[in-house]
């Protein structure tokens, strides 16, 4: 009786049998690929880091233009900040019911998600066009080209996940939920939850540091 | 992927492998502590519930936390040994973007302090 034994499965994991510490031999390949991302997902946040340090040293300098406190509406920004939020909130439930295999759920999710996106890049770009209309344009001063580029280089990477999503979208639609969409949703979702984080960053560091009373 | 598999698989950032009934609770979680965070970071920063000059410093730690949340409930990254190598990356990661802040403040603020006055 000593095969069933063998058999049974251990109700722990033991420390030296995990994967991530070298143990239970090579990884699945879903774990490789979404490692990398993740390697991936850190460099551009270190990349934002250094858009963050500029906007943090800048944001004194308004050459006698308008600041920060004059140009940001916060009730716009929660509201951004909302839309981000469950977007986030929407893109999980969306990879769960890719994971069970529903791709009917799946896209009801990455519709929603979709929509709280699109709804964040448009206010985002109607508050741009205003601060532009009214002549605080990014080439006004050292804080308007430092929040520029940090605000809108996170609204480049909204825009660029809302198209990866219509792709990702048509390929569940073509091919359907195999192993190879899967990887690649896995990745859109670290990426768009990522993004979320570093929004958390700007509405901080941004908003509410340039205009609390 | 059989049950043993699955009990000796690894774990990556995004994916809650072991207990897939648990998840939707876990997200929904993460999005009201979340919610909580924001909301507080907006009270703080509009409101005199701080004594002022302590605005900055709570703000930046309730994004932390807010982070964190974002971290756990929605990356699921977690302190077991599956996630040793995602939590390497990541430690890394703030290493890097915490010297280049910190240290873009700190020379900045330096340079300013020893300019000579505009007159």
């Amino acid at each position: 009786m000593t095969i069933a034994t063998i058999e049974t499965v251990p109700t722990a994991v033991p420390t030296e049998l995990a994967r991530g510490r070298g143990g239970g031999g090579p990884a699945p390949k879903r774990i490789v690929v979404a490692y990398g991302f993740w390697i991936f997902i850190l460099s551009d946040i270190v990349m934002f880091s250094a858009l963050f340090a500029a906007y943090a040293v800048l944001s004194g300098n308004t050459a006698g233009g308008p600041t920060g406190r004059e140009l940001f509406n916060l009730r716009n920004v929660f509201i951004e900040t909302m839309c981000l939020l469950f977007s986030s909130y929407t893109c999980g439930l969306g990879a769960l019911s890719a994971e069970r295999r529903q791709p009917g759920r799946f896209l009801v999710f990455a519709a929603l998600t979709f929509l709280l996106g699109a709804a964040f890049l448009f206010i985002e770009a109607s508050e741009f066009a205003g601060m532009v209309a009214k002549g605080a344009g990014p080439s006004r001063s050292g804080f308007l080209s430092g929040f520029f580029t940090l605000v809108g280089t996170h609204g480049v990477h909204v825009t660029s996940g809302l198209i990866w999503l219509i792709y990702l979208v048509a390929q569940v639609i073509v091919k359907g939920l195999r192993a190879a969409v899967l990887r690649r949703l896995l990745c859109w979702s670290l990426f768009w939850h990522a993004l979320d984080i570093v929004w958390v960053g700007v509405f901080t560091l941004v908003y509410l540091m340039g205009d609390f009373r | 992927m059989d049950s043993h598999d699955r009990l000796f698989d690894d774990r990556t950032p995004g994916v809650e492998e072991y207990e897939p009934t648990a998840s939707v609770l876990s997200y929904t979680a993460g999005l009201g502590l979340a919610i909580l965070a924001t909301i507080a970071s907006f009270v703080v920063s509009q409101t005199n519930l701080l004594w002022a000059p302590g605005i900055p410093v709570g703000l930046v730690v309730l994004a932390f936390a807010q982070i964190g949340v974002h971290l756990v409930f929605f990356l699921h990254l977690g302190s077991g040994p599956d996630n040793t190598n995602n939590i390497l990356a990541l430690a890394f990661g703030v290493l890097i973007v915490f010297l280049v802040i910190t240290g873009s403040i700190w020379i900045i603020a330096n340079l300013n302090a020893n300019m000579m006055p505009m007159s």
